[in-house]
């Protein structure tokens, strides 16, 4: 019962194996269910295939059933007797570069799939680069399809080695390797036969241990305030409480905290989840807070320490996921939501954006158009108090929603 | 020293009331659509936690088909006098009897798809303009590519393909008038996950779910329980058996499952060795092999 959650991305296309890998995933891990196995075996042969397509597991529209390609982000849960897993299996191209910024945004690990035979292609950068945009804290690269290479160690080797070279340039820090065959089943949950040369841990073996306890930042104390609690009933006539979930660090009752932007301080008067009395609270956990002065505090305000305060700022630097249909231009204005708070701003500036498969600056941009990551400067009609994204994926993390529309139009980290 | 980490149960239920409470910020007239069910019977309790010591600041909504288990309206009215909170009812009877929605007819006729004009003339009349709800995205593959903050248009339909992209846990609630959301805060969590919580939490549930003893009949491998809205056919013998239910929908269409489990333990330890899906036992759900999605689209639950 007292499992840890894992939440991990995948992404991929049709024939690289992605889906055949979350397949053997979920069937050796017996979370596939009997209904589920007729259901899909019935369809394959409906489409007259002579073997059972796993990925209409996790393919689940109509229109993605028929084209047999993943469009949309599909989650997946499964559990072993140490955790719990949630994956966001996304699609590969780059045309759905906004659905794996979607999925990478809440993963705690990404895994990267490459296929032995071809080695590093554009994909793997283009995956490998999101997931390090996206601050995801662990990379697993899977080295599939080994057996249709002799199960060759040379040929592993050379991949770690290309991929190692590559990832210097990015911000990835805990990167595990192992080499696989998601079809035949080797180092997937069970270890491999065919590989005696490889000495590691399975891939289930390192979901189930890579250490995520650090994944949240709990050095910085943030509590972005969702809704204040007012009972209005005799027995808690005075009762004020702020709702919210803890961002960042951890806070006790008996505490100094500071209110922003006011500025105000008070104490810590109470820590309360439903009849709960908390000691402390830490991200992500979702609280009530009462403190001991009266203040004015309400939603989109955030909760700090004196000593310990996030940046405050009208103008903002930010690499920016552009995810409409409709290109972006200087000045565009949008609604801004950081945290719970919600202001206007206007785009002043790109100073460039990146080609994403190679990483190189593209500078003098006038506009982006869909799936085109960029360095901007957006100028916010009041001033947001924020992190960097990567001090905090929380308080540094931004969408764009557009006023006419109110279609969610970008995805923004604070740099 | 202190572990700084939530196990999966409180990190699920920490984003479960995370996002009650963004609903609630957000959007001026929410509400929670309770079928009686093990799942949105947990969301009534989530919200309870979310607010305390405030009562919960919206209504439950229920979609009467009419066709509901005795068990089913006992223990929601229960609920309702034990949580302090609002009932709202939605009568299908009503908009049959209007002429809004039309009864299906024969052996295998449910109440089950006219649920959706009386949800919608409900939101509708009522201006609600987020409607929680407990599905979750293990139970079906449509439901595995909804967001937490569904949008549906001023029709109350369902654009799977061009859903909003929903990040980190930034919610965008934003829409026009006459537009509403549908919103799932227990998105992430699986059956197993639901009865633990149930457990852990010692949250009261309807009779149905324990081992019990019920006049029943078997069709096309489904159990069924006899009720005055099942027509037998004609070799259909009812015979005595003890049996629980996976799921609470309609009489007619819920199945039950031949069970000795009178505990919440056994409960979860039978469905940890379940190899069928609580939808399985669905009738609603085998019509074809997108009925979910289609019913979704049209602005079902």
């Amino acid at each position: 019962m007292n499992n840890q959650l894992l939440r991990f991305t995948t992404a991929g296309s049709v024939d690289d194996g992605k889906s055949t890998l979350i397949g053997r995933l979920l069937y050796d891990s017996k979370s596939i269910f009997e209904d589920q196995l007729e259901a899909v075996e019935a369809s394959s042969a409906k489409k007259g295939f002579d073997y059972v397509d796993l990925s209409m597991l996790t393919d689940g529209l109509k229109s993605e059933r028929e084209q047999g390609i993943t469009i949309d982000v599909a989650y997946r849960y499964f559990a072993t007797p140490k955790r719990k897993f949630i994956i966001a299996d996304t699609p590969g191209h780059i045309q759905y570069t906004r659905n794996m910024v979607t999925g990478a945004s809440t993963a705690n690990l990404a895994l990267i799939l490459i296929d032995a035979r071809k080695g590093m292609v554009e994909q793997t950068y283009r995956h490998s680069f999101i997931a390090s945009l996206l601050k995801i804290p662990h990379v697993i690269v899977c080295v599939n399809k080994m057996d249709l290479v002799n199960y060759d160690e040379a040929i592993f080797d050379k991949i770690v080695a290309d991929y190692n070279a590559f990832s210097s340039k990015l911000e990835v820090f805990d990167i595990q390797f192992v080499p696989i065959s998601a079809l035949v089943g080797d180092n997937v949950v069970n270890r491999s036969e065919n590989m005696d040369w490889y000495q590691g841990a399975t891939l289930l073996h390192m979901l189930e241990t890579v250490h995520i306890e650090s994944d949240y930042n709990h050095i910085d104390s943030r509590f972005p305030v969702q809704s204040v609690i007012r009972p209005q009933s005799k027995e808690y006539h005075d009762f004020r409480g702020y709702a919210g979930r803890v961002a960042g660090g951890i806070f006790r009752p008996g505490e100094e905290v500071l209110v922003l932007p006011s500025g105000f301080t008070s104490k810590i008067k109470s820590i309360i989840l439903g009849d709960d009395n908390l000691q402390e609270a830490f991200a992500p956990m979702s609280i009530t807070m009462t403190l001991e002065d009266e203040i004015d505090i309400s939603r989109g305000d955030i909760i700090a320490k004196p000593n310990n305060r996030p940046n405050t700022a009208q103008d903002v630097d930010m690499m920016l996921c552009w995810m409409s249909q409709r290109p972006l231009s200087l000045n565009s204005k949008f609604f801004i939501r950081h945290t719970t708070s919600d202001v206007k701003g206007v785009l002043k500036e790109i100073p460039y954006k990146l080609d994403i498969n190679t990483l190189n600056r593209v500078e003098q941009v006038e506009q982006l158009t869909m799936n085109e990551i960029a360095r901007v400067k957006i100028r916010t009609a009041q001033p947001l108090n924020f992190d960097s994204y990567r001090k905090n994926r929380i308080t540094g993390s931004v969408i764009l929603v557009d006023e006419g529309t109110n279609e969610t139009v970008a995805a923004g980290m604070i740099v | 020293m202190s572990q700084y980490y939530l196990s999966h149960l409180k990190e699920l239920e920490s984003e479960a009331i995370f996002v009650i409470r963004e609903v609630v910020a957000q959007f001026e007239k929410p509400a929670l659509l309770f079928s009686g069910g093990k799942d949105s019977i947990v969301l009534a309790y989530l919200s309870k936690k979310a607010f305390a010591p405030a009562r919960i600041p919206f209504p439950l909504v229920h979609i009467d088909t009419g066709h509901n288990f005795p068990e089913t309206m006992e223990y929601r009215d229960w609920l309702v006098k034990e949580l302090g909170v609002k009932l709202v009812v939605g009568y299908v009877q009503e908009s049959i009897d209007k002429g809004r929605a039309k009864e299906e007819t024969g052996h295998n006729a449910s109440r089950n798809a006219l649920q959706t004009v009386t949800l919608l003339d409900t939101i509708e009349q009522h201006k609600y303009g987020a409607a929680m709800g407990g599905a979750r995205r293990d139970e079906e593959k449509a439901r595995a590519k909804e967001r937490f903050f569904s949008h549906r248009d001023e029709f109350g339909q369902w654009d799977p393909k061009n859903q909003r992209p929903e990040l980190w846990n930034l919610f965008n609630g934003r829409k026009s008038i006459g537009e509403h959301f549908r919103v799932f805060p227990i998105s992430n969590w699986t059956e197993m996950d639901v009865w633990q919580y149930i457990q852990a939490e010692n949250i009261p549930i309807p009779k149905l779910y324990f081992s019990h003893e019920r006049e029943v009949i078997r069709r096309d491998g489904t159990i069924l329980s006899t009720s005055p809205w099942l027509q037998l056919k004609e070799n259909e013998v009812p015979v005595k058996m003890t049996v629980r239910f996976r799921t609470c929908g309609d009489m007619p269409i819920t199945g039950a499952v031949e069970s000795n489990a009178d505990t919440i333990e056994k409960i979860i330890e039978e469905v940890a060795g379940s190899r069928t899906t609580e939808r399985g036992t669905r009738a609603d759900d085998k019509r074809s092999d997108t009925a979910m999605e289609d019913r979704k689209k049209g602005g079902y639950f």
